[in-house]
């Protein structure tokens, strides 16, 4: 540092770089991995690529502009993937009720009601590979729990994973198990911090059951709602190892989910198409934005305020 | 409190809650403890269809032999390898960058600040072609480091967003007398703004923790052989090797499982201050 001839201007110089300073490591990181990575993704999907360079190092993709959109209009399989995609957003948001049912149901002071929360929201713990292959083994033909189930009560089993119209709606089960345990610790959070004033003074008017959950805790709850919406969101739109570990997106194709399918394109078996594989990312992407957009807009109010 | 406390009701319905907690949650984590039973089930009991009965003894010798015969010691290794540097490093980053965020009113702060909170958000497949690329040209595809320094980098946009939020709610007075004194700002950072930082560390450490430990799908796209693939991928393809042998699907499962939920239980409360990202406070 300078001599301190001048220590006001000194200062304020050191506290508008400091920042920057402070910031340097972590954006630069940011940038090359994320950032950047982005942008390239895009500019990918105008192009047809194998992923490999010619022996100079040079890339060796063709431009084709719109081509693989164009495609993707064209691809049943994209469409698949997208009506799955859907299913799953649609279903996922069932985490929010049961989340809170669990949530209202644990919310007491009993003994050993700590440990009770905790082993509720084990499945959240646990990676997503370890809960396929246990919803899997829930499913297996012939000696599965839920094979089983099926057969005592129609006569004949069920093969969920094996049936191209079930095989997603038991992928989104197995998926459920942890969104819920997650969706259910945020109102248990959110529980906590009710304001205890309001719901005597509520049930001194009367309110109980299902009026004094709709008009006075579920309006306190909005936080916790929000980011469950949030996160519930993302969960069912980044679903990919449940599928990969699963079903590996079959039978025939009919559990692909876009994540998944842009994986089997740009890596899988069906050769290296990365710029069709970038393009069904940035549809993808597009999606996921809706959502981002929202929580940033919200954020931003929230900050606004302050 | 709401719903009332259960001890305001009925004898009958104390009874009643007391039957309905542990049979909820036996329902709840059936899969999971079939899955245990079943790690511990002779390959005898299987082969002969015995597969919800009586076992006819406790197999230990599932876990000796997935631990022996195959390399999920090593994937475990590897595990750790990629896991606990991406959590120092994801959290060294964002404790700058969220207390330049937090303590600075320059005027791109909110815009930095959203990048990170939006960057956190993207579809991993958006970024998987140029990492992947990225990777391979700097001769990094297929380490732990390779692995690890992306993890980092974009665990930095979740960690900042939590780290950023947590100093603001600090006393500012702090700084300002600090400021005051004469105190430079990388001393502010050091001796004032990172003691106070320990919940929050704690917090994001078992969190960070627990999503490396779990993530598949980078593993699968940056890493390939024994030697690097963490537990996720080499599980992933030691089921494809062990068709319907589900001992040992099982036992391997239960082991990779087992690490992120001791963590849980050792950090509850700082895990779920992080989950619950400061917001719902």
């Amino acid at each position: 540092m300078a001599q301190a001839s001048q220590p006001v201007a000194r200062r304020w110089t050191q506290r508008s770089l400091a920042p920057w300073l402070f910031l340097a490591p972590g954006l630069f990181m940011f940038t090359v991995y994320v950032i950047w990575p982005i942008i390239q993704s895009v500019t990918l999907s105008f192009f047809d690529w194998n992923g490999l360079y010619n022996k100079d190092g040079q890339f060796t993709g063709t431009f084709v502009g719109m081509g693989n959109y164009a495609e993707l209009m064209r691809d049943p399989a994209f469409e698949t993937s997208l009506w799955n995609n859907l299913k799953w957003l649609v279903l996922y948001m069932l985490a929010l009720p049961i989340g809170l049912f669990i949530a209202i149901f644990l919310n007491q002071t009993v003994t050993g009601i700590r440990v009770y929360k905790s082993l509720f929201f084990f499945p959240f713990v646990i990676s997503q590979v370890v809960v396929g292959l246990i919803f899997a083994w829930f499913y297996a033909p012939n000696f599965g729990l839920f094979y089983l189930l099926t057969e005592s009560v129609f006569g004949k089993g069920t093969a969920i994973l094996a049936d191209p119209d079930l095989v997603t709606y038991g992928i989104i089960v197995a998926g459920l198990w942890p969104q819920i345990a997650y969706v259910m610790i945020l109102y248990l959070t959110g529980l906590n911090n009710v304001a205890p004033d309001q719901i005597e003074a509520a049930r001194l008017d009367g309110a109980k059951g299902w009026r004094m959950l709709w008009y006075v805790i579920l309006p306190q709850l909005r936080p916790a709602t929000f980011i469950a919406v949030i996160v519930t969101v993302i969960g069912a739109l980044r679903s990919f190892d449940l599928v990969s570990i699963m079903t590996n997106g079959g039978p025939f194709g009919s559990s692909r989910v876009l994540s998944y399918y842009m994986f089997e394109m740009a890596l899988g078996e069906y050769g290296f198409r990365m710029g069709y594989g970038a393009a069904i990312a940035v549809v993808l992407f597009a999606i996921m934005m809706i959502f981002i957009s929202g929580f940033i807009w919200k954020m931003w109010r929230d900050e606004k305020e302050r | 409190m709401f719903p009332r406390p259960i001890q305001k009701s009925s004898t009958t319905a104390q009874w009643l809650y007391a039957v309905a907690l542990p049979v909820a949650l036996i329902l709840w984590l059936f899969p999971l403890l079939g899955v245990a039973l079943t790690s511990l089930r002779p390959a005898s009991d299987l082969a002969q269809g015995n597969y919800f009965g009586m076992p006819s003894g406790i197999a230990w010798e599932n876990y000796i032999f997935i631990f022996t015969q195959t390399p999920i010691g090593q994937y475990m290794v590897n595990s750790l390898w990629v896991t606990i540097p991406t959590v120092v490093g994801a959290v060294g980053l964002s404790l700058m960058t969220g207390f330049a965020l937090a303590v600075y009113g320059f005027r791109a702060n909110i815009l930095v600040f959203f990048m990170f909170v939006a960057g956190n958000f993207v579809p991993f497949q958006i970024l998987m072609v140029p990492v992947r690329d990225m990777t391979l040209q700097l001769g990094m595809y297929d380490t732990w480091y390779g692995l690890a320094l992306f993890h980092i980098a974009f665990q930095t946009g979740f960690c900042t967003l939590f780290m950023r939020n947590f100093i603001k709610a600090l006393p500012f007075e702090l700084i300002e007398a600090a400021r005051v004194e004469g105190v430079a700002e990388w001393r502010i950072f050091w001796f004032i703004v990172l003691p106070l930082m320990r919940p929050a560390i704690a917090a994001l450490s078992v969190l960070v923790f627990t999503f490396i430990w779990n993530d598949f799908f980078w593993a699968t796209v940056l890493t390939q052989g024994v030697d690097s693939q963490p537990i996720t991928a080499g599980l992933s393809s030691l089921n494809g090797q062990w068709i319907a042998q589900w001992h040992l699907v099982s036992a391997g499962s239960i082991l990779a499982a087992l690490p992120p939920v001791v963590m849980f239980f050792l950090m509850q409360k700082h895990f779920i201050a992080g989950l619950t990202l400061g917001a719902v406070k």
